[in-house]
């Protein structure tokens, strides 16, 4: 009788012990994964604020400079015309790969005899680097070694060998044909899982009350693929306002400079000219673009969720 | 009348049939074509590399000229292929490991803070690493870690690890807790416990965390194109891009259809012999 409120209070005592240990033993199994992404990427981030703020050459001291870098961002002609020039790259892009992705994932949907095997085929320049197929893609593209130019001349397009790099417009078209080809397979995957996700039922139930299949697509197939279309669009658009093996590696840059994306001027600031300091705060700015795209992304989610 | 429309529905149903393959198999054609344009091309003797791939497969016997040449450039090809081997294989098995201690901590362990170290690992996807490549390679030379592979890995490894470690995470909190138990019952513990009763158990999510892991070191370029400095570390993009911008000698398009497909088909095979797994990855991440 006396003894016995001791021995659960032992128990407890015991077993909170044992709690404790078990505590620690999470906190050890996830150390080594909060380790690098603290060093390789929080402690990055905070050091790109803090460099920002400085004029920070390669070699000797960093000076404080306070808001100086952003100052000069603001009046930064070339800053404002690679801006523009990635804006002008992600619309195109994204146009372009929606307008082909949507017709191949409705293709690929498709319950025949076949389809897996060209399911696979079309997704296979996804799974091959960027750089990768920008070398592939600028060779086809070169005016003596390639195959376009001889092939454009074939069907008597251009009556000469064309150099197609050579001039911003064809130069610029040859890439979006190449990011096409390279991400287009991604997207139809992505747009393939939402119209699987349409319960045959409902568009069974259209069908008998008598909608076309244009209807349909417009009125049930759409509505019902909002949150599918709203995050491949975030994927598309946030990848290639990042763009940059392609213009490096294609046409370093582009007749006259002009293909300068953000991500390839900032690493010219940083790592050409080594203005470390204005290259984080060109760094900071790209950042904040992404986080309020991404905001905009679980806006159009969220929304996608109400209805 | 009956059999009429049965020919009729047998022949729409062919003609569909024709429709649905022919749209098929040109659509495939053109995304096969660069892929076999440059295989093929690369098989040309040295005298015809320079000329436009019309037709694209050699004329005069298959000759492996473009990769001699190729071999030629920098510290030659099979260094710069094992640098990128090393840097891949390398990423794929820490970030296996890591993936899975951490995954497993979340899964089963209560600690403080546990949804706040969560969320953060999960939030660097919203940050892109294009915007911190300037103070990484300087922490990174403060460790004595530049112009390495190891640094290289490293960084790799951490770009990986949100998508892995909230894979790993689902796959352990998908295992019925009564497998563990009654492993523990009879007598195995933690790390032993983990590796021997579990990890066959969350194999399929391994398998789409190092598939994911090989592809992406294997195909990075920017952040190799920085890290990297001297010609002997290059991996294979960052070698190539060399080769195509004749800063190691005159321009070889030969050689650049050889490096392309050197740094290709081991993707290819990759995906085409997991391709359930890193499918099941795309769904993960797409349905999230």
């Amino acid at each position: 009788m006396t003894s016995s409120p001791a021995v659960p209070i032992a128990g407890i005592v015991r077993q909170r012990r044992r709690t404790r240990r078990r505590q620690w033993q999470g906190v050890l199994y996830v150390a080594p994964a909060m380790a690098l992404v603290t060093v390789f990427f929080v402690v990055p981030v905070l050091f790109t604020v803090w460099m920002s703020f400085h004029n920070w050459p390669l070699l000797g001291q960093p000076s404080w400079i306070g808001l100086g870098n952003y100052v000069r961002m603001a009046s930064d002609s070339r800053f404002m015309s690679a801006l523009s020039f990635t804006a002008y790259y992600t619309v195109v892009t994204t146009i372009a790969i929606f307008a082909l992705a949507f017709p191949l994932a409705l293709f690929v949907e498709r319950q025949r005899r076949g389809v897996g095997a060209y399911r696979t085929i079309f997704f296979l320049p996804v799974v091959v680097g960027l750089a990768t197929s920008s070398l592939l893609w600028v060779w086809l593209a070169n005016v003596d070694s390639g195959l376009f130019s001889p092939i454009l001349r074939m069907f008597g397009v251009t009556g000469r060998a064309a150099n197609l790099l050579a001039s911003f417009d064809s130069a610029f078209a040859v890439i979006i044909v190449m990011v096409v080809w390279k991400i287009v397979g991604f997207t139809m995957i992505i747009l393939l899982t939402g119209l699987q996700s349409i319960p045959s039922d409902l568009t069974e139930a259209a069908r008998i009350d008598g909608a076309s299949r244009w209807q349909r697509f417009r009125f049930l197939t759409l509505p019902l693929m909002r949150r599918t279309l709203a995050l491949a669009l975030i994927l598309s658009v946030t990848g290639s306002v990042l763009a940059f093996d392609q213009f490096y590696i294609m046409t370093s840059g582009g007749p006259q400079n002009r293909m300068i994306s953000v991500v390839y001027y900032i690493f010219n600031q940083s790592f050409v000219s080594f203005q470390l300091g204005y290259g984080s705060a060109l760094s900071i700015a790209l950042l904040a673009i992404l986080v309020a795209l991404s905001v905009i992304q679980l806006r159009l989610l969220r929304v996608g969720d109400e209805r | 009348m009956s059999a009429a429309i049965k020919t009729r529905r047998t022949r729409r149903r062919l003609l569909g049939g024709l429709g649905y393959h022919g749209f098929g198999i040109i659509a495939a054609f053109f995304f096969l074509a660069p892929f076999i344009w440059a295989g093929l091309a690369s098989l040309r003797p040295s005298s015809e590399a320079q000329n436009p791939p019309l037709p694209p497969w050699p004329a005069h016997g298959i000759s492996f000229d473009a990769y001699k040449t190729l071999d030629s450039f920098g510290s030659g090809i099979w260094q710069h292929t094992l640098n990128s081997l090393l840097v891949s294989l390398g990423t794929v098995v820490l970030t296996v490991m890591v993936s899975l201690l951490a995954g497993y901590g979340f899964s089963r362990y209560r600690f403080p803070f546990k949804n706040v170290m969560f969320v953060l690992i999960i939030a660097t996807l919203m940050i892109p690493f294009q915007s911190i490549l300037t103070p990484l390679f300087i922490i990174l030379s403060r460790l004595g870690l530049n112009n390495s592979l190891l640094g290289l890995m490293l960084v790799y490894v951490t770009l990986q690890l949100p998508f892995s470690v909230f894979m790993m995470r689902n796959a352990f909190d998908a295992v019925p807790r009564e497998i563990e138990e009654a492993a523990r019952i009879d007598g195995a513990r933690d790390l032993k416990l983990l590796f021997r009763v579990l990890l066959p158990v969350v194999m399929p999510g391994v398998a789409t965390v190092a598939i994911f892991a090989f592809l992406n070191a294997w195909n990075e370029f920017l952040a190799a194109l920085i890290l990297l400095s001297e010609n002997d570390k290059y991996t294979l993009p960052v070698l190539m891009t060399a080769v195509r911008a004749g800063r190691l000698g005159a321009i070889n398009w030969g050689a650049v259809q050889a490096g392309v497909m050197v740094m290709t088909i081991p993707c290819l095979i990759v995906f085409l012999l997991l391709q359930r797994y890193y499918m099941r990855g795309l769904m993960a991440g797409a349905v999230k």
